[in-house]
This record gives structure tokens, C-alpha cells and sequence, in this order.
């Protein structure tokens, strides 16, 4: 079962592009999407949850197609984590979670059982139930970022996408988000999609990877199946040794090479 | 500003915000040239034996002038609390950013060039805000809409506006006696006429913000972020300016220009009580009719025998917080 599928996606927004970009990201997996900064890879997340409408081609979501979904039909359907470090206002964590509920609410109804079940989830699974009512401004960085992932798994979609979800922290806040995500889609067979820059990361801890290139899909596949020498020096254009540890891949770079 | 912190002023601004407007409104009941006691305001009311004259002053002068300057508080208020969330600028009110002026163009056109189409000046007004809030936000525009670039393209937009009101007025300046006291920004001489051609607009538009708190509160989060929680959010965001030009130009079409009450109400409730509108709409739109009564009422009583508009005691205290609040951004 695939969760998303693209057709010829291509997009022209000046600085970064996408050419016939067509993928496939398997359902109930974690999938990272890698490549070189300006590559296309936060683009192509914005084309999926609809936040970009591409110039041609089409994005499929558990084989419907994307565009057919109502608004609040995709919200309850994927999610996503963006990037952004927008200044949110004065609100407790359970507040910014129960945002979550919006999409299965109509304007005036109250939350209900089902909704303060699913915020109660959310917390639970990233363990943010202790800092419900602390104000957001007032977390660590590793705790906003759990909070907002929290947010996005209220929603309660079976699919979210994370858009660098581990830049800003340090490597054991980390470790500590990319842990609780591996327990989120095997607890609850969530499809996960991020892009990530770490690819030690990626190739620990998801089961598929997409690389990108100047818009384009270079290769696909199982991380450790993909993640070579060759590799590197073909996406990122650097000399690097790799090799394997117990299935987690040690990536010395070496040398870039000219262009 | 911890969660029982936050609570604790909600409760305390829920329960002192009315009580204070009531006491405003006796307030301006009672004084003026002839100071009417809280007892023989109760007995007009009550028509206990009251004296005519008390009745007379209470219900030809005073009750009509203290409902306008509620309402139009209370829509300012209001209109400056939607307009800072929609264009994402904590200093957005639509006397500094334009939206007034246009209003008030539109406003001074009609009266000056079609004197038989009064009834209509809150509708013409409205549309005048409405329009002008539309080119600002769409000159702002480029990938999302910056605080400054919204200031910007306002106090130009309002400039020009400006300019254009003063042109229609040197042109017709045999018309303008007539136009005199409304451009001021003021409450004097509003009578019951005034409060019935602009309260059901008031109303109406009031009774909508119910409708604004839910997308207001979304777009808080961001415009990718409310997109992805599945809101409509460019359609939102429209009607929220449909909305605050209703508001703003109804107040306009019967008081003038008065400017600061939408910055500096909500602005003084977000500071208490937070971003959330469920909160900070009812508050700022009783704070708002609060203000504006107790500004009108000062401005016409302790500068005795000069009445002074109170667009310009409300000014005087606005642009002073206006530059407080550009202070505290960093953005001067």
C-alpha cells in the first residue's frame, strides 16, 4: 500500500524547483527525504500537504487524489510539522495540542470525549503530558518541538510529514525526538515522512529513502542499500568513506570535489 | 504571564470590565453643564417622579450621545482587535493604517456631493474602509504580509487619502460648514437620528465577530499552520477585512475620524490576558465603549465652556502609546 504517490510533479518557484518528480513512499514506514540544502526537498513537502499547488502532475494520498480532498478532509487525513519558528501566542501546550482537534470540529462544537481522548494521546506518545499547562514560550527547544508534533498527531491522521524536525536541537534532544517518532509509527503504524539532514540518522532510523537533486529524485530505496560512497559523491558531491556498524551506517567525510 | 496568572486576570477583567462600563455610563449621564445626581438618572428611567427638565437633557442629549459613543467604542475596539490578527501587526488600527480615512472619504464625498443619500453613509463608508483595507493588504503582499510593509503601505495609503479628503474640501469649501462637525471626530450633536441610521450596521457587525474568533485564533498560529489544521485561510481572511470595514466604517459614518481606540484597547487587554480572541473580542469590545464614553464625556466637560472633540483627547492619549508600543517592538 502506498501512502503518497506522485505523477511528473514540477514546480517553478524561482530559487527552487521540481522536475518530473515522482515518487513513492510505502505506508506504515518512516521515510526520510535527504539531499543538499536548495535540492527541492521542503518544497516537495509543501506540494504534498497541499500548502504549494505544483505547476503540473499529481499527488496521491492513499491512492485517492490529493486535490479531490476536502480541506478538512486532509487535515484529518495528513499532517504536518513545518519548519517555521513563527512566534506562536500566549499558550499553554495542551492549548496549542487541542488546535489539533480543529480539523474534526465544526465552529461552535465543544470538545468532546473523542477530542480529549485524542489530546490525551498526543501527549502521551511524546511525552509532553507533564507540561500541559506550562505556557509554550516557556519550553526548551526540544520541548517545543515535541509539543508540536504533539499538535500534529491530535489531528489524527495516519499520516505526518516533519519538515527538519531535529535542526535546531542538540544531538541528545535529537535522539530523544527520532526515538519517540521510531515509537510513534511502530506503536501505531503511522506513515512517517521527514526530511532530514543527518543521513546517519536517516539511515538509523528510517526504513526508506528519498535523495534529492536540483528537483530532482536521484535515487530511492532502503537507506542501507543506498548510502555509499557513491552515493555521496554523486548527491552531495563529496568524497566520504561509509561504512557499518551494526546496522548504523559511520559516514567520514573526507574531501568535496569540484563541481 | 503563567497559566494562573492568565487565569486570574481573564476572571478579574470578565468581572471588572462591565462594572466599570456601567459606571461610565452613569458617568457621562450625569455630568455636563447641569450635573444630573445617579438618583434622578435613576428616577427618568424609572419615571418616578423625575423633573422635566432632567428628562428632557437625560433622554434628548445625553442617552442618545452616550449609546453612539458605546457602539462606536465598541466597533473600533473591535475592528482594531480583528485587523492586528489578520495582517499579523500588533500596531494595525484602522485610524493609523487608512482604513478610517477611507471610510471617511467616502463619507465626506457623499455628504458633500450627494447631501440626499445621508441614510446611506454607513454603507458608503463601510465600502470606503473596506476598499482601502484591500489595496493596503495587497500592496503589503508578497508571500505573506510583514508588520512594517502593512504600516507602511497604511500611513502612505493614508496620506493620500488624507490629501484627497482636503482637495474635495478646498474645492467645495462653500459645502463644507455642513461637514464641519463630523470631521472633527467627535460626538456633539449626535442625536437619536444618528444612533438609528448606524446602530443596526453596529449591531450586526458586532454580533458577527462571534463568528471571527475561531479563524482569528487559527491565524495566530500562522498561515501554513492553519492551512494544514484544514482552514480556508486566504477566504478567511478576506471576510475577517469585510468584517473589520464593517465595523470601522460604521463608527466613522457617525463619529468622524477617531483614531487609537482600536490600537490601544485591545492592545491593553493582549497585555493583561493574552492573544486569544475568545477572550480578548468581548473584553476589548466592552473596554472600547468603555473608553469612548469616558473620553467624550471628559472632553466635553472639563474644558468648559469649549467642547473639544474627542477625537483629538483620544489622539492625545493614543499617539503616545502608539510610539510606547513601536518602542517595545524594536521597530524604531
Amino acid at each position: 500500500m502506498r501512502a503518497i504517490e506522485t505523477k511528473q510533479i514540477s514546480l517553478d518557484v524561482g530559487m527552487f524547483q521540481l522536475k518530473d518528480v515522482n515518487i513513492s513512499i510505502p505506508a506504515g514506514k518512516i521515510t526520510a527525504i535527504v539531499g543538499p540544502n536548495g535540492s527541492g526537498k521542503s518544497t516537495l513537502l509543501k506540494v504534498l500537504t497541499r500548502l504549494v499547488r505544483p505547476d503540473h502532475g499529481e499527488v496521491y494520498i492513499l491512492d485517492r487524489l490529493s486535490r479531490s480532498f476536502t480541506s478538512l478532509e486532509f487535515a484529518r487525513t495528513v499532517s504536518m510539522l513545518t519548519q517555521s519558528k513563527s512566534a506562536l501566542p500566549d499558550l499553554t501546550v495542551r492549548e496549542l495540542i487541542t488546535f489539533g482537534r480543529s480539523p474534526h470540529k465544526r465552529m461552535f462544537v465543544r470538545m468532546n470525549e473523542e477530542d480529549e481522548e485524542a489530546v490525551e494521546w498526543a501527549m502521551q506518545a511524546t511525552g509532553t503530558k507533564r507540561l500541559e499547562h506550562r505556557m509554550f514560550h516557556t519550553l526548551s527547544g526540544g520541548e517545543q518541538q515535541k509539543a508540536r508534533i504533539a499538535m500534529a498527531l491530535a489531528q489524527k491522521t495516519g499520516i505526518i510529514l516533519l519538515d527538519e524536525p531535529t535542526t535546531f536541537l542538540d544531538i541528545a534532544h535529537q535522539l530523544d525526538v527520532m526515538e519517540m517518532l521510531q515509537k510513534i509509527n511502530l506503536e501505531y503504524r503511522m506513515t512517517i515522512v521527514m526530511v532530514l539532514h543527518d543521513l546517519q540518522q536517516a539511515a538509523h532510523y528510517c526504513h526508506y529513502l528519498l535523495a534529492m537533486k536540483n528537483g530532482k529524485l536521484v535515487t530511492s530505496g532502503e537507506p542501507r542499500h543506498v548510502i555509499h560512497a557513491d552515493f555521496l559523491k554523486q548527491v552531495y558531491q563529496i568524497n566520504a568513506r561509509v561504512s557499518f556498524e551494526d546496522e548504523y551506517p559511520i559516514i567520514i567525510p573526507m574531501k568535496t570535489l569540484p563541481h | 504571564m503563567n497559566v494562573h496568572q492568565r487565569s486570574r486576570r481573564r476572571k478579574a477583567a470578565f468581572i471588572l470590565t462591565p462594572i466599570l462600563l456601567l459606571f461610565i455610563v452613569f458617568y457621562g449621564l450625569s455630568y455636563g453643564s447641569v450635573p444630573i445626581s445617579f438618583q434622578q438618572i435613576w428616577a427618568v428611567f424609572t419615571s418616578a417622579d423625575s423633573q422635566p427638565v432632567n428628562e428632557k437633557i437625560i433622554m434628548n442629549l445625553r442617552l442618545p450621545r452616550v449609546l453612539i459613543g458605546l457602539l462606536v467604542g465598541a466597533c473600533l475596539a473591535a475592528a482594531g482587535a480583528l485587523l492586528q490578527g489578520v495582517m499579523k501587526n500588533p500596531l494595525a488600527d484602522p485610524g493609523i493604517i487608512g482604513v478610517s480615512a477611507g471610510g471617511g472619504l467616502a463619507a465626506i464625498t457623499a455628504m458633500i456631493l450627494f447631501p440626499q443619500l445621508s441614510y446611506l453613509l454607513p454603507m458608503l463608508a463601510f465600502l470606503g474602509a473596506f476598499i482601502t483595507a484591500l489595496v493596503i493588504y495587497l500592496l503589503a503582499w508578497d508571500k505573506g504580509a510583514s508588520p512594517l510593509k502593512i504600516i507602511l503601505a497604511g500611513v502612505a495609503i493614508n496620506a493620500l487619502l488624507g490629501a484627497v479628503t482636503n482637495g474635495i474640501m478646498v474645492i467645495y469649501s462653500d459645502r463644507v460648514q455642513a461637514v464641519l462637525p463630523w470631521l472633527a471626530g467627535g460626538l456633539s450633536g449626535r442625536s437619536w437620528y444618528h444612533l438609528g441610521f448606524m446602530a443596526p450596521y453596529a449591531l450586526i457587525g458586532l454580533a458577527l465577530t462571534v463568528f471571527a474568533v475561531k479563524p482569528a485564533n487559527l491565524l495566530l498560529l500562522g498561515d501554513d499552520s492553519a492551512k494544514l489544521l484544514g482552514q480556508k485561510v486566504e477566504l478567511q481572511r478576506f471576510l475577517l477585512i469585510v468584517l473589520s470595514a464593517l465595523l470601522a466604517g460604521t463608527a466613522v459614518s457617525v463619529a468622524g475620524l477617531i483614531g487609537f481606540v482600536g490600537l490601544v484597547v485591545p492592545h491593553a487587554f493582549r497585555l493583561l490576558i493574552g492573544d486569544d480572541y475568545r477572550f480578548l473580542l468581548p473584553l476589548s469590545i466592552l473596554g472600547g465603549a468603555a473608553l469612548v464614553v469616558l473620553a467624550d464625556t471628559i472632553a466635553r466637560t472639563w474644558f468648559d465652556p469649549i467642547e473639544l472633540p474627542v477625537g483629538i483627547l483620544l489622539a492625545a492619549l493614543g499617539a503616545p502609546f502608539f510610539l510606547y508600543l513601536l518602542k517595545k517592538r524594536r521597530l524604531m
